[in-house]
């Protein structure tokens, strides 16, 4: 107890350290973003260190997609600036890996794994020139996600879990210095949750890459956190991982009386309060 | 009657028939078609093209009835009002699949049209049952030039745009996120799907369009989920219908098309059944 919380203490580097000079993963100036006149989060002021493994928190309909698709470029600003990695957000940028929501079930039967992941390489060349190359990265990244096993599989026969997989995998493989993650916990079971966030650390220890991932449960992440970006009442904001786990803050932000707690071994969690 | 039926019978001629120059004509014509229809197959059937496939179908038939009755090829008529409604289905994206009542109305007046437009054109009355029911035997020097024409734009224009439009198809989050045109990627496949289209309606007519272009690569996805795979082994099958097709067809003196479709609907049922147990079992799980 006497040592403190152990969240946080697994995240590689010190993004202080380099605060000089590598510029912040995600930089928001002044942004709002919306469609047709309607503003879905206006206000849009902060920095996501680089390094760091930070979840993205919101109530349906808050925003947290439509916050993935400006850092992608695929929605532009109503206002402000947006800058990913230091530089403007822009669409295809190969830097960024993306996990869109629901990738599983938007996929369907008529592509194996391996191909999906090796779409996730070269699926943007043009022309029929083959590098041959490819194979031993589209190899590598399915060793990575352990779906070797199943890669020659379509998508649509395979368990949640496994599908996910590959939806990393096919994130993962241009080797991305940012991997965008859209609620990759949806439809899993526990086990199958906890081990897609151990599959997420293991990347992570294994390659520094900044993580933003999109959840409505914060447990399953909360030893491995650096930080939080939460959309509470029209705006975002991003916290430091102690600043955020607040009971205070997540009731607010749920919308549902929610407590933090913190267990002998230093482990946080948060639980609705009955 | 016994006259009919009489015609009707097995010709013990066919073999001489199928010499014929005219049959040479037709296989060569209806392989071309197969080959077009193939080489877009796994598109047809990843990104919906049933709906393409039958709405291109019904607003061709006015474009070919018109061309007639304008003294024009009905070819170019077919083409160009294809193409037309490609750019327009494209234009209006998904909502045109989603209306449904709206699309089917415009596509019964396309119909009307077309009929409208082959009634006024006296001169020539077998062009409505050719549009609606194809003619393979009746394919002319001119035509096989259009359709080997069409085969190589097809694949032309695949070779260039064959993976982002694979992408495209799979997940057109993905591809939009990887910075490629998904919208205009959708027009180029329906554009691709329009020529097909024009030779297909040639082969088996309209109303048969079908069985040549989305039947086929449906039955090779039940095989595999493989991109080229499924546009080879859809070839084959389009093929295939189109020849057995044909020599029945001299056999029994009846319309290749007829014969053609059910060639095709025999190899999707056979693909339905033979492939059962491996979908219901689905893939191995090893967590
Ligand atoms: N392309 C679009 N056109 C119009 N409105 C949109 C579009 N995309 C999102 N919206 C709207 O913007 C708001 C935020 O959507 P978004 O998908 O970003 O929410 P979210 O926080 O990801 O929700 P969820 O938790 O349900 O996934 C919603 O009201 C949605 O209807
Ligand atoms: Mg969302």
């Amino acid at each position: 107890m006497n040592d403190g919380p152990r969240v946080g203490s697994t995240a590689p580097g010190d993004p202080a350290r380099h605060e000089a000079d590598v510029p912040p993963a995600v930089r928001l100036s002044g942004v709002s973003v919306g469609f047709g006149g309607r503003t879905v989060w206006s206000h849009g002021d902060l920095q996501v260190p680089t390094g760091g493994l930070v979840c993205i928190i919101g109530p349906n309909g808050s925003g947290k997609t439509t916050l993935l698709r400006l850092l992608l470029g695929m929605v532009p600003p109503a206002s402000g600036s947006v800058e990913v990695l230091g530089a403007p957000a822009r669409r295809g940028n190969p830097r960024i890996g993306y996990v869109p929501q629901r990738f599983g079930d938007s996929v369907g039967e008529a592509i194996t794994g391996r191909d999906l992941v090796r779409l996730g390489h070269t699926g943007n060349r043009w022309g029929l020139r083959r590098d041959p190359g490819v194979e031993a990265e589209v190899d590598a990244a399915l060793a990575a996600v352990e779906a070797e096993g199943f890669a020659g599989s379509r998508l649509a026969d395979l368990s949640g879990g496994q599908q996910q997989r590959i939806a990393i995998a096919q994130a993962m493989v241009g080797s991305p210095d940012l991997l965008v993650l859209d609620e990759p916990l949806a439809n899993l079971d526990l086990r199958n949750q906890r081990d897609v966030v151990d599959l997420l650390v293991t990347l992570r220890e294994q390659r520094p890459v900044t993580m933003l991932v999109v959840v409505h449960d914060l447990n399953p992440f909360l030893p491995y956190l650096t930080g939080i970006v939460y959309l509470l009442d029209g705006h975002p904001h991003y916290g430091e991982i102690s600043d955020v786990v607040d009971d205070e803050l997540l009731t607010h932000l749920y919308g549902t009386s929610v407590q933090v707690v913190r267990t002998a071994t230093g482990d946080l969690y948060t639980q609705a309060r009955p | 009657m016994t006259g009919v039926l009489a015609e009707v019978g097995y010709q013990s001629n066919w073999v001489e028939v199928l010499s014929a120059p005219f049959m040479r004509n037709a296989f060569t014509g209806g392989i071309l078609v197969a080959l077009a229809g193939g080489m877009i197959g796994y598109f047809v059937v990843v990104r919906g093209g049933e709906f393409a496939a039958h709405a291109l179908g019904h607003i061709g038939f006015p474009g070919a009835t018109g061309a007639v009755l304008l003294g024009l090829s009905p070819t170019l008529g077919l083409g160009v009002f294809c193409v037309a409604g490609a750019l327009v289905i494209g234009a209006l994206g998904h909502r045109a699949r989603d209306q449904a009542v709206a699309t089917g109305t415009v596509l019964a007046f396309a119909t009307g049209l077309g009929i409208l437009f082959a009634s006024l054109a006296t001169r020539n009355t077998s062009t409505v049952t050719n549009v609606l029911f194809g003619n393979l035997l009746a394919v002319s020097r001119d035509q096989l030039v259009v359709f080997a024409v069409v085969a190589v734009v097809i694949a032309g224009v695949l070779a260039v745009v064959a993976r982002p439009l694979t992408l495209a198809s799979i997940s057109p989050e993905v591809a939009a996120a990887k910075g490629l045109p998904v919208r205009a990627l959708g027009i180029c496949f329906l554009v691709l799907m329009a020529l097909a289209t024009t030779v297909a309606v040639q082969v088996v007519g309209t109303l048969l369009l079908f069985a040549l272009l989305v039947t086929p690569p449906a039955a090779a996805l039940r095989f595999s989920a493989r991109p080229v795979v499924v546009c080879s082994l859809g070839t084959v099958f389009g093929v295939v219908s189109v020849v057995l097709g044909l020599v029945v067809s001299v056999m029994f003196n009846l319309p290749p098309s007829f014969f053609v479709v059910t060639v095709s609907t025999v190899i999707w049922v056979v693909s339905m059944l033979v492939t059962r147990e491996r979908h219901r079992t689905a893939a191995p799980t090893t967590r």
